[in-house]
Parts: structure tokens; C-alpha cells; sequence
């Protein structure tokens, strides 16, 4: 238990901590970094929860994709270093407020899962985690996603697919000078339609 | 009587973690060998398929090759160039060889003989296996160096296209299996092992994985008609042999995943060589699988970088798509579907 603790407060401490450093580091590559160890550090506090679905999850899509493509575009962009952090002074006290309403409402929501659990354990226990059962975690969240909030869970893909295809619009341009590989034209060729055998007589050269 | 138990409580945790790390060390050992042995073994199979001799003249039959290659490695100097990031640029490599270490936790050699049986052990590869990407990307951008930098964004690119087909065909074989513990899913191999019904599978998975660990055709990154060395061409000594292990350590993990996914880990093939224990069985599985990868190497040239992405997202992409319907049709249909 005791073990427990400890490595609560070890990924907690480092999860916030490089979370600052990822606002508050000079240069974005290392900032997208430190947000990697956030992330994995996140992830170890989900592991601790028992929610190892989740954590891995977490690993694969927001390590091993999201952070993958901020790199990428961080790193392509020359981005100015000085420039980047001329606002910061002016756009603390709305950042602030934010971060408080944030907070505020991270505590509700606390406050609330505690009260429900405690009501439904008779108020014997106080823990987040929900009842063991026979089931792994990976199937009562599928239990609990394709049933329950089946709906929800469809119009949350629908609204992925809305934004994919926006970027792509958006983005999407047709050069006319542009050559592109067509395959099916490539395979479709046969020596009948390409290649002709010409008797070509000396001193005049092949017509075409 | 508190001091006792603290006492006993000390010791057992001494105990666990010896045992632990015993453990461990019973992997990661005979893990290196096999590593050092498959750098011999792709210089042999490249040389007998090119009608040279390969590697002969340290020790009997060149074996004593690797060993001599290491240790010429570590008396190299390390340079950092000019202009790297020193920080990132050394651990680039350790991330890298680290990463394809701790993968194997979750392998299953034989019934109940695997260091951490992980109830979401595919995930847990798979994250793993998705991470590989950080050492390469860091270390291409620490260089300091166009040639690194280039092969960073190509290798980066090619590893998160082929990801996603990996994903989906690790889902088909979860799906007939009806576990993301990699140990279930060699047991429900016993009936048949699912390189039969999932063939295009394996096949993708195979390709896949060629993608995955920057393996000819797709060595891309380190194309050394166009990029130098791809990513470590600013690496020396054992900066550069972490990269190289860890490529080769690679091979072997996919070599592993697929034995277990596909030929049936541990398991024999007929019930009357069942006197051989599981893990020789697996490790026949994956030396089949990594001498297909030094095949490969042999024969087909190098792709172009186009025709790399239109591969994973044009054709494998819808394809494994449509093959989780139809497994997932298949197994509803039949009433097959695990429970």
C-alpha cells in the first residue's frame, strides 16, 4: 500500500512538473518532449488506478501518433524562439482564469465521484476504482461503451470523420503539371498496345 | 514483533527483486547473443545467396565475427558533431535499444514462462513497438545534420503509416483469440494455428513489420544511395552500435510477435513431437520468420518512397479493414466469436 503511495506521488510529481516545463521551456522541441513525459507519466497514474486498457491507450494514441505529429510539424517549423514568448505577459491573466476554472471544476467532479461511490459502497469506502469483478477492465469498458453509450460513442467517430475530411479539403490541391503514378494504368499496358516491330530500311529512318 | 515483520517484509522484497532481476537477466542475455548471432547469420544468408563466402576467418566458420565487431566498436571514439543537441543525441540510441528491450516482458516462451503476463500484453507491445519512433525522430534532430534530419521525417512517417495496418491485424487475431493476453492467445491456437485462416494476415503483419523496423525494401531512412546513413549517419562507436542493435533486436521482436499471433508460440506442430519443450518450438518459429527477413533482404530492391506510403495507406489500410469485417462477419455468423 505503502509502495502504492509512493508511486502515486512519483508520477504525479513528475507529471505536473514537466507539464510546466512544457509552457514554460524557451525551446518547442524540448517543450513537445516534456510533454511525452506527461503524457507517459499520466499514464502510470492509470496503471495505478488499475485501468491498464486505458493507460496503454493513452501510450499508443496520444505518445506513440498525437505527440509523433507535433514533433514532426515543431520540428519542420522554424519557429521563432523570441517572438513565440512576447505575448506571454499579456495573455497570462486569461490563462489564469482558465486554469482556475479548470481546477474548480476537477474538484467538483471529485467531489462528486466521491459522494456517488460512497453512496453506493454505503459510504464504507471512498475509492474511485470500481468493484472487482471476473471481468478484465478492457471488457467492461466495451460492455459499457457499445451499450450504454452506444450513441454517443458513434457521433464521437462521425465528428472525427467531419474533421479528417475538412483537413483534407482544405489541403488538397490539384497541380495540373503535376505527374502522377496511375497503377491500373501501369499494369493495364501490354506489349500489343506499346510496342510495335518496324522493318526499318537503311538510310530512312523509322516514321511515326 | 513490528521490527520481525518489517524484517520479513524487507526480505521477501529482496527476495522478489532478486528474483526479478534474475529473471530479466535470464532474457536480456541469451537476448544479445541471439542479436550478435543474427548480424552473422545476415551476413552469411547474404553471402551464400550472392555466392560469397561471408564472414570466415575470426575463429571457426567467421563465429567468433560479432564478438571481434563489438569490441572494435567500443574502443572507437564517440564524436558528438558540432551543433548537436549533446544531450539528445546520446540518448537517442539508448531510447531506442531500452525500447526494443522492453518489449519482450510480455513474450510468452512457454506455458506460465513469461516475465510479466500482461492482460493487455498486445497493447502493451504495441505501445511499445509505436514508441520506437522517438529514439529515431530525437536522434535525427539532435544531429544537427540534413542527411539525419531527412532520414528522422522519412522513417517517422513510414513507421506511423505502417502502424496502422499492424493495429488492425493485431485486432483481427484478438478478435478470434478473444484476448489481449499473449498467452491466451497461444492456447487458442491449439485447434489450429492462425497463420491458416488469417493467411493474408500474417502475410500483411509480415510486410508490416518489414516496414516497421526500417528493413529492406522499405530501408528508406537509411538509404545510402540518397540520405548517407539515413538518421545515424552522424553516430560512432557505441552510439551507433545501440542504433544497430537495437534495429536488430527489433527483427527479433517482430520475429517473436509473429510466432506467437500466427504460429502458435510454444506449441508443436504435431502431437507426437510434443516431447520437445515450447520454447525450442518458438524459437524454430522465429528463426524461420527472421531467415524470411534476411530472404527479403536478398532479393527485392528498395522501394520508392511513394510507392512505400501508397502501399500502407492505399492498400493495406482498406484491405485489413475489410478483413476485420469479414472476421468479425465470419465469427458472428458461425457462432465462433470467443466469449
Amino acid at each position: 500500500m505503502i509502495l502504492a503511495t509512493i508511486a502515486f506521488y512519483f508520477f504525479a510529481a513528475i507529471c505536473v512538473a514537466s507539464a510546466v516545463l512544457v509552457v514554460t521551456l524557451r525551446n518547442p522541441v524540448h517543450s513537445v518532449l516534456f510533454l511525452i513525459l506527461a503524457f507517459f507519466n499520466a499514464a502510470g497514474l492509470f496503471v495505478l488506478l488499475g485501468a491498464e486498457f486505458i493507460a496503454m491507450t493513452l501510450v499508443v494514441v496520444y505518445v506513440g501518433a498525437v505527440a509523433v505529429l507535433f514533433l514532426f510539424v515543431v520540428m519542420m517549423l522554424n519557429i521563432d524562439k523570441v517572438g513565440m514568448k512576447e505575448g506571454f505577459q499579456k495573455y497570462l491573466p486569461i490563462g489564469g482564469i482558465v486554469c482556475a476554472i479548470l481546477l474548480a471544476e476537477l474538484i467538483l467532479a471529485g467531489f462528486g465521484i466521491r459522494a456517488a461511490a460512497g453512496e453506493a459502497a454505503g459510504a464504507a469506502s471512498g475509492a474511485v476504482v470500481p468493484p472487482a469483478s471476473t471481468l478484465t477492465n478492457t471488457e467492461q469498458l466495451g460492455m459499457v461503451l457499445y451499450t450504454d453509450y452506444f450513441i454517443l460513442f458513434q457521433s464521437a467517430g462521425m465528428i472525427l470523420l467531419v474533421a479528417m475530411i475538412g483537413a483534407i479539403t482544405l489541403t488538397l490541391r490539384h497541380h495540373p503539371r503535376v505527374k502522377r503514378q496511375n497503377v491500373g494504368d501501369q499494369v493495364a499496358r501490354d506489349s500489343k498496345s506499346t510496342v510495335r516491330l518496324v522493318k526499318v530500311k537503311s538510310g530512312e529512318g523509322v516514321k511515326p | 514483533m513490528v521490527n520481525s515483520l518489517m524484517q520479513s517484509g524487507f526480505n521477501s522484497f529482496f527476495a522478489t527483486a532478486i528474483d526479478l532481476v534474475a529473471k530479466i537477466m535470464l532474457i536480456i542475455v541469451p537476448l544479445l547473443v541471439a542479436m550478435a548471432y543474427l548480424t552473422y547469420a545476415e551476413r552469411k544468408v547474404l553471402a551464400a545467396s550472392q555466392h560469397r563466402r561471408g564472414p570466415n576467418v575470426v575463429g571457426p566458420f567467421g563465429l567468433l565475427q560479432p564478438l571481434a565487431d563489438g569490441l572494435k566498436l567500443l574502443m572507437k571514439e564517440t564524436i558528438v558533431p558540432s551543433g548537436a543537441n549533446r544531450f539528445l543525441f546520446l540518448i537517442a540510441p539508448m531510447v531506442t535499444f531500452i525500447l526494443a528491450l522492453v518489449a519482450w516482458a510480455v513474450i510468452p516462451f512457454d506455458q506460465g514462462m513469461v516475465l510479466s503476463n500482461l492482460n493487455v500484453g498486445i497493447l502493451y507491445i504495441f505501445a511499445i513497438s509505436s514508441l520506437g519512433v522517438y529514439g529515431i525522430i530525437v536522434a535525427g534532430w539532435a544531429s544537427n545534420s540534413r542527411y539525419s534530419f531527412l532520414g528522422a521525417l522519412r522513417s517517422a512517417a513510414q513507421m506511423v503509416s505502417y502502424e496502422v495496418s499492424i493495429g488492425l491485424v493485431l485486432i483481427t487475431v484478438l478478435l478470434c483469440a478473444g484476448s489481449m493476453n499473449l498467452s491466451a492467445i497461444v492456447e487458442a491456437q491449439r485447434k489450429i494455428w492462425y497463420i491458416v485462416p488469417l493467411f493474408p494476415m500474417f502475410v500483411i503483419f509480415f510486410i508490416s513489420g518489414l516496414a516497421e523496423t526500417n528493413r529492406s525494401p522499405f530501408d528508406l531512412p537509411e538509404g545510402e544511395s540518397e540520405l548517407v546513413g539515413g538518421y545515424f549517419t552522424e553516430y560512432s562507436a557505441m552510439s551507433f552500435a545501440l542504433f544497430y542493435l537495437g534495429e536488430y533486436m527489433n527483427m527479433i521482436l517482430v520475429a517473436a510477435m509473429t510466432a506467437v499471433l500466427f504460429l502458435g508460440g510454444w506449441l508443436s506442430p504435431l502431437e507426437s513431437l510434443e516431447f520437445i519443450p515450447g520454447p525450442i518450438w518458438l524459437f524454430a518459429k522465429m528463426a524461420l520468420v527472421l531467415f524470411l527477413f534476411l530472404w527479403v533482404r536478398a532479393t527485392v530492391p528498395r522501394y520508392r518512397y511513394d510507392q512505400l506510403m501508397r502501399l500502407g495507406w492505399k492498400v493495406f489500410l482498406p484491405f485489413t479493414l475489410f478483413y476485420l469485417v469479414l472476421v468479425a462477419g465470419v465469427l458472428v455468423g458461425m457462432g465462433w466469436l470467443p466469449v
